[in-house]
């Protein structure tokens, strides 16, 4: 798995970041970026969950 | 030919959606309203539907625009003046919000609590110390959000008795006279304050708006004046509706309220079930800029939209057992905050505020009741944002 943000669309609503903590996080500020070395979703469960909270759709997670 | 159900209707119970509109609940995804002025539009109330339609750009939220739907005379200003944010689409649109996340991110509502809290504990001591009883709308649930949305933005606590009241006007008139000069009052109050902040510049959003953008030419002066008010409005409002429902509506289920109270943890989630539940921002309003495909229906360019989040946010499809409140549950995915490009900016203050308020208050008075029967309490017409209007509280 391998997920991206468009980040000129990420409106900051931090959904990401309260359904995945593990994986997603805001920068300084408030736009939400993967967190280094966990761009395979780490194996986390929410991180589907997360993609489906983003109100604007911005994170694409691709199967390798 | 049956008649069709106007929009939107009081509701008889202060946290169900109006039983009246029983028959768009049982009618699919879409079906057709009436507004005030006669005009028929789509209301939407499904889950599913409701998220497909929200990210869609031919859904517009340009109230400029002739064929926008409006829901009362008193709103009709909104096709003269530009609302920004709210009323705009992208491109317009993401440039004005990328102005303002920094300050609404998870990190600066994190460093608000402590401030959050401070205020609460002291009107909670103000309180205690004058009752009981209480009436927790002027007492706590209007105070909390307007004086956080004061510090966040510089503006003068002092002055809250006059832009709530003005506030409250714009939102409910009644008439449109009464809320168009409320605008005026708050809009002048605002500019004053503005050009006042030019001279001798505080710590607030929007002294910062003014160094970084006003004086660079990023923003108009009338610009600035108008998101300042839409900040200051929603800010307080809002959340102020919620803190007062959300009280009444665990004071009604004491089985939950009893389930919270064994676990603050639970607090979040409770948080999210009231949001859902309650849906107090039930309508919003959007016009088709092109022909759109939707569970079998087509929505025409020209045509009205209106999202009614309570019904939504019960769609059985989407949540098991959706009229009961259930603060264990997940009630994630609700769209009691929007969804799309404006999905509420001020979000994660409103969770933060509500968390507070509501754990404090019930930690700190454990025999809190209400103090007269249920069915006397007044609450709020449904043209509006939905709440209590008072709320008489004993312990
Ligand atoms: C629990 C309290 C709140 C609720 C239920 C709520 C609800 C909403 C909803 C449903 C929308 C979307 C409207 C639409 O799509 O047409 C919205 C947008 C907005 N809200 Fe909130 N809100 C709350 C608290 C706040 C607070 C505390 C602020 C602080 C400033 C705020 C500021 C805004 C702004 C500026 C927008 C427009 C965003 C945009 O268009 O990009 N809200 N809110
Ligand atoms: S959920 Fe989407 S819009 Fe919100 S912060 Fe994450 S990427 Fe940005």
């Amino acid at each position: 798995m391998r997920i991206t943000i468009n980040t000129g669309v990420c409106i900051g609503s931090g959904q990401c970041v309260l359904n995945a903590p593990s994986v997603f996080t805001q920068d300084d500020d408030g736009f939400s970026v993967v967190r280094p070395g966990r761009e395979d979703g780490a194996g986390d469960p929410m991180v589907r969950e997360a993609a489906r909270a983003c109100p604007v759709q911005a994170i694409e997670i691709t199967e390798d | 030919m049956t008649e069709t159900l106007s929009f939107p209707q009081d509701r008889s119970c202060p946290y169900h959606p109006p039983t009246s509109y029983a028959p768009l609940r049982a009618s699919g995804p879409l079906s057709h309203v009436a507004l005030y002025d006669g005009r028929t539009i789509w209301a939407v109330t499904g889950h599913a539907e409701a998220r497909a339609l929200l990210i869609d750009q031919r859904l517009s939220s340009d109230r400029q625009n002739p064929a926008f739907p409006i829901p009362q005379a008193r709103f009709e200003v909104a096709r003269r003046l530009r609302t920004p944010l709210l009323g705009v689409d992208d491109p317009e649109h993401n440039t004005q919000r990328r102005m303002l996340i920094p300050s609404f991110s998870l990190k600066r509502t994190a460093a608000l609590r402590p401030e959050i809290q401070r205020i609460v504990d002291e009107l909670l001591d103000r309180m205690l110390a004058q009752g009981p009883p209480a009436e927790l709308v002027t007492a706590f649930a209007l105070p909390v959000p307007s004086m956080v949305i004061c510090s966040l933005l510089g503006v003068p606590y002092a002055d809250h008795e006059f832009f709530e009241e003005r506030s409250r006007r714009i939102l409910r008139g009644p008439t449109a006279e009464e809320s168009e000069e409320a605008r005026l009052a708050l809009d002048e109050y605002l500019a004053d304050l503005i050009a006042r902040k030019e001279k001798d510049p505080g710590e607030g959003l929007l002294d910062e708006l003014i160094a970084e953008r006003l004086a660079t030419g990023a923003l108009e002066r009338e610009e600035l004046v108008r998101l300042a008010m839409i900040l200051l409005v929603a800010g307080h409002e809002t959340t102020a509706n919620m803190i007062s429902l959300g009280t009444f509506t665990l004071l009604e289920h004491p089985d939950q309220l009893a389930q919270l109270r064994a676990d603050e943890s639970l607090m979040p989630t409770a948080v999210e079930e009231l949001l859902r539940f309650l849906s107090i921002a039930d309508g919003m309003l959007r016009v088709a800029t092109d022909d759109i495909e939707i569970a079998g229906r087509t929505i025409r360019a020209g045509d009205g939209v209106v999202f009614s989040t309570s019904l939504i946010n019960r769609d059985e499809a989407a949540y098991p057992a959706p009229d009961e409140l259930d603060v264990g549950r997940s009630a994630r995915h609700h769209l009691a905050f929007g969804f799309g490009i404006h999905q509420c900016l001020g979000q994660n203050l409103a969770r933060a505020e509500m968390e507070i308020a509501l754990r404090s208050l019930f930690r700190r008075i454990p025999g809190l009741r209400l103090a007269v029967p249920a069915a006397e309490i007044p609450f709020k017409p449904g043209d509006t944002l939905q709440g209590m209007i008072e709320l008489p509280l004993a312990w």
